[in-house]
């Protein structure tokens, strides 16, 4: 039943019931329980918009402005992609969240071998300036905030940002940018890492250098907990690790002598909704509450709106079949319901088609429908926090707060999170976590609906397929890049590509602030290929730990 | 003494795709299932891999591919395993794979593809059947 | 060749018999140490340094089998990986399938495939040492023992016994604390070390090396790759290095003895019907466990009349 575990009797009456983070769930809670765990109003809740914010970051949170909703949106060319952007925005989104395919992600140009059959694949493909300002095109870059799914090059990406308002007149104290950069997540799950672990940490400090001293309004890194939930940990090791690698970035800015007090309020996150609902809930809450605690007691940090966990609590892509793919849509309201009662200020949902395909238009709009329907239709803007107060949240919550500190404890005592991703060890325990969870769904302990344990029912899948609309990739898009590319590197000035990347590769070397050399090579129509080999000659490229 | 012969199979992730969990769950199952197991890492290029699955001498390459470039990552590996001479070496799939293109993934030579969602028990028999010997 | 050596092919014995004609150039580098000491990553910058002397470099990567389902994952192999196109660099994994210490024959029957195939360096790779019979000092030449700081691990290779066998110690992530105090422990624990052979001189034997390493930006792997060069020059100029092959392959020929006679063993217990009889025979008390295993024994090695001296 469910990613819990459930022990049953013969009669099939559920006996013992065990989160994924370990906690055990009793039939029934009551005052002795708060009781017992110490619970005081003050001390773990606060009030709405009061430290440590377990309620809410804002006294009144939905009743002053709804949640903001990103898609995930991007592909094919920059044309396409600047089409969809304008859709998304006439459709009521305020955010635009970019995808960026692979070889951009992995910092290759669309006419390099290894971005053949990858161009425009799973996002937009971004050689040079060029194409941002084609993809960005006619939006208002002083009003809408754009998140940049992009990690080893984010660096690369966010100068090329700046450049495209510059090259359209904003100022570049105007734009709002929030690249996911959080390069230590990519070496547990999701894979796009380029540089050793050491530079790749070096390259987020200068980016959140260079946000603190010219971007005022960026926010130069969006940890996310989210692909560490889908690569196997649980909701607890998802909170640890995300904060565990937040005080990796803060220990490398501090060193710059910049005070965690001017850079952590621009810290975001992004966390999983996946999973049981009431542990969903409680580790948003705890997740608010620790991290205000943590920044205040061992950062020192004062300000009141600094110490808020700001981020995107969404997605869900983990718990979605690909088996009667329809039902996802009904699994990912209930997802976006747990996020609301959360309190997320930010969310997004991942389309009933993700197991199969980018999603279409059709099933972004759906998703979209879903959350506007919780803010609009069934009243969960309503009242702040409705669930506080709850015997079982509340106790839950506190047993969520524990459980994360003993994962966070666990890799401090391994050496910190640099220390555990270049020894791989972290990256074992999530595979061997996902590899028994998979085994658990595969003999039935954990239940989903609309799935036979042990069974591929081909033939419904066949039907079932047919209720997802695929997305085609066209090999236009990889001729229509390289012709673009080929013609850029005609009509540029040579020489001040040159100079530019001379000067980034001489920066890269030292310890000089890499950003405003990039910003230079993204105005002189340097490619992204250029300014990531320039890297990837300095700082060489990482070899992935042992796996056993 | 009898012949302690294992099934070798290469858990391989071609091209820039870096969604490794699948690839290391089939790994583990696979161990756990018998076989010896050598898992390439990431962003390994064909040449990559064939190379390796030569020196590994392994019986099965199983490649995980999510990014949606199936057809034409495992249209040029099998090209050139048959260069390469590698023609006792049968080739599997798995990864997020459109039910209609498995047959075309057959015609090219792959000899069996496990899209995601397939079972342990089903991939290990699939494997199994794939090596008489 | 070395999938048949490790299935034990039936045919492997005579091909390896040609090839070991061919083999016996080869310099061969044993790296040791516990799990986590970043080994693979240390090959991974060794084959580096080897490779722009132009020595051509082979990997023998033991990763141990699983007692529960006799499967296993090879994973060193993924430090390497950048050298997998690299036709100067040949990189095997085995698995231990059941071997103590991590080693079998196996390893050194593959050894010899690489050794014959032309390669020059043959570095393996194992976990722990000095536990079983077959271990990595009867197999390399230069025995590597990569340590940490602060781990204690040179207190544990003392009691592993492996103290003894090393001839190039390790000190990797050096960059951590506590690295200095590492090598001055090691050193000293050396400077008190028996003369790890007798029939060795004292005037020729070899003085351990200790080196502080980061394999991950290939800090000091270059005096590393030297210091093993230099203790292959050093058993080369005081005749140490055939000496070393002469012992090495005492003991190859002892361990395939072994397994020929108990392959023959085990196949006369698992085939023969006389043998069945002689279970019965002990079960009904006809004959005693004794006689019974002198009897098989006899029967089973029966010893033949030809002199070996004729043969040879």
């Amino acid at each position: 039943m469910g990613v819990a575990k459930y022990i049953k009797d013969e009669r099939g009456a559920i006996k013992e019931v065990v989160y994924q983070s370990g906690i055990k769930i009793k039939p029934a809670y009551g005052p002795e329980d708060l009781e017992k765990a110490g619970f005081t109003y003050d001390k773990d809740l606060g009030s709405p918009g009061e430290y440590p914010f377990t309620r809410s970051l804002h006294p009144q949170s939905y009743r002053s402005r709804a949640w903001t909703t990103r898609q995930y949106t991007g592909f094919g060319t920059p044309e396409e992609t600047n089409e969809r952007f304008k859709l998304m925005i006439a459709n009521g989104q305020n955010g635009l969240n970019v995808a960026f395919d692979l070889p951009t992600q992995m910092g290759y140009d669309s006419d390099h071998p290894l971005a053949e059959g990858e161009v425009g694949r799973v996002g937009m493909a971004i050689d040079s300036l060029k194409d941002f300002e084609t993809a960005f095109a006619g939006i208002p870059l002083d009003k809408i905030g754009s998140g940049l799914t992009i990690n080893a090059v984010a660096t690369i990406m966010m100068a090329m940002y700046q450049a495209t308002a510059e090259k359209f007149g904003y100022k570049k104290e105007q734009i709002s940018t929030t690249p996911q950069n959080d390069i230590l997540k990519e070496m547990i799950g999701r894979g796009a890492w380029i540089f050793p672990v050491e530079h790749g940490v070096r390259l987020v400090g200068d980016s959140i250098e260079y946000a603190v001293k010219e971007l005022p309004k960026s926010n130069p890194v969006s940890l996310c907990g989210y692909h560490i939930r889908e690569s196997g940990a649980t909701p607890a090791q998802e909170i640890a690790y995300a904060f565990e690698i937040a005080k990796a970035y803060i220990d490398n800015v501090v060193q710059r002598g910049i005070k965690p007090e001017d850079f952590v309020g621009r810290f975001s996150f992004n966390f999983n909704v996946y999973g049981n609902l009431w542990e969903q809930i409680a580790k948003f809450r705890a997740a608010r509450k620790l991290w205000a605690k943590m920044l205040k007691n061992e950062y020192g940090v004062t300000e009141k709106k600094k110490l808020f966990l700001r981020g995107l609590f969404g997605g869900g892509g983990s718990g979605l079949t690909k088996e009667q793919p329809e039902n996802n849509i009904m699994r990912g309201a209930y997802y976006a319901l747990g996020a609301a009662l959360s309190g997320a200020q930010t969310t997004a949902l991942c389309s009933f088609d993700e197991a199969y395909t980018i999603p279409t238009p059709r099933s972004a709009l759906l998703s979209l429908r879903t959350l506007e329907m919780l803010m609009d239709e069934v009243g969960l803007r309503d009242t702040v926090d409705p669930l506080a107060g709850s015997y079982f949240i509340e106790t839950l919550t506190l047993e969520m707060e524990e459980k994360i500190l003993e994962e966070m404890k666990k890799v401090q005592e391994l050496g910190g999170m640099v220390q555990c991703i270049s020894s791989g060890l972290i990256q074992r325990k999530v595979s061997s976590q996902a590899y028994e969870y998979e085994k658990g769904l595969q003999s039935g302990e954990y239940k989903k609906v609309g799935l036979t344990p042990g069974k591929t029912d081909n033939e419904a899948e066949q039907t079932d397929a047919g209720a997802v609309e695929l997305h085609e990739y066209n090999e236009e898009w990889a001729k229509k890049s390289k012709a673009n590319l080929k013609e850029l590197r005609r009509a540029r000035n040579d020489k001040e590509v040159t100079d530019s990347l001379k000067a980034l590769e001489k920066a890269a070397r030292g310890d000089e602030n890499v950003m405003p050399y990039l910003v230079k090579c993204c105005h002189a129509y340097a490619t992204v290929g250029e300014m990531a080999g320039v890297f990837r000659d300095t700082f060489g490229e990482w070899n992935e730990p042992e796996f056993y | 003494m009898e012949t302690t012969n294992k099934i070798r199979v290469l858990i391989a992730k071609p091209g820039l795709d870096g969604h490794d969990k699948g690839a290391k769950i089939v790994a583990l199952a696979l161990r756990d299932a018998g076989y010896e197991v050598i898992y390439s890492g990431l962003h390994q290029t064909l040449d990559q891999i064939i190379q390796t699955a030569g020196q590994e001498a392994v019986d099965v390459i199983g490649l995980s591919i999510m990014s949606g470039a199936h057809l034409p990552i495992c249209e040029k590996l099998i090209a050139m395993m048959k260069e390469q001479g590698l023609n006792e070496i049968r080739l599997t799939v798995g990864g997020v794979i459109p039910f209609q293109d498995i047959p075309k993934l057959k015609e090219m030579g792959v000899a069996a593809v496990f899209p995601g969602g397939t079972s342990f028990e089903e991939i290990t028999k699939g494997m199994n059947s794939l090596i008489e010997r | 060749m070395i999938r048949l050596i490790e299935d034990n092919d039936p045919n492997v014995f005579e091909l390896l018999k040609e090839l070991y004609s061919h083999a016996g150039h080869a310099f061969i580098i044993g790296i040791t140490g516990s799990p986590g000491v970043g080994k693979s990553t240390l090959i991974d910058a060794l084959i580096s340094e080897f490779r722009k002397l132009d020595l051509m470099v082979a990997v023998i990567a033991v990763d141990p089998t699983s007692p529960f389902s006799g499967g296993a994952i090879l994973g060193d192999r993924l430090r390497m990986q950048r050298h997998a196109t690299d036709k100067g660099v040949f990189i095997r994994s085995m698995a231990s399938r059941g071997q103590k210490g991590g080693l079998s024959r196996a390893t050194k029957d593959a050894a010899i495939v690489l050794d014959a195939m032309g390669y020059e360096m043959i570095i393996i790779e194992t976990v722990g040492a000095g536990q079983a019979d077959f271990d990595i000092t009867t197999l390399a030449h230069s025995t590597g023992i990569v340590t940490i700081p602060g781990t204690g691990d040179g207190i544990q290779a003392v009691k592993a016994g492996i103290l003894e066998t090393g001839d190039v110690f390790i000190v990797n992530k050096s960059d951590k604390p506590d690295a200095d105090a590492s090598v001055y422990e090691l050193k000293m624990m050396i400077s008190m070390r028996k003369p790890p052979n007798l029939k060795v001189t004292r005037e020729t034997d070899w003085t351990p090396r200790v080196l502080k390493t980061i394999a991950q930006n290939g800090t000091g792997v270059k005096e590393l790759a030297n210091a093993f060069l230099s203790h292959f020059d050093f058993m080369k100029k005081n005749s140490l290095m055939d000496q070393k092959r002469k012992e090495q392959e005492l003991l190859y020929f002892k361990t395939i003895l072994k397994d020929l006679t108990l392959e023959k063993l085990l196949l006369f217990m698992e085939t023969s019907e006389e043998y069945r009889e002689v279970l019965k025979k002990i079960q009904s008390c006809a004959i005693d466990p004794l006689s019974a295993a002198e009897l098989v024994f006899n029967k089973v090695c029966a010893f033949e009349k030809k002199l070996i001296k004729d043969e040879i």
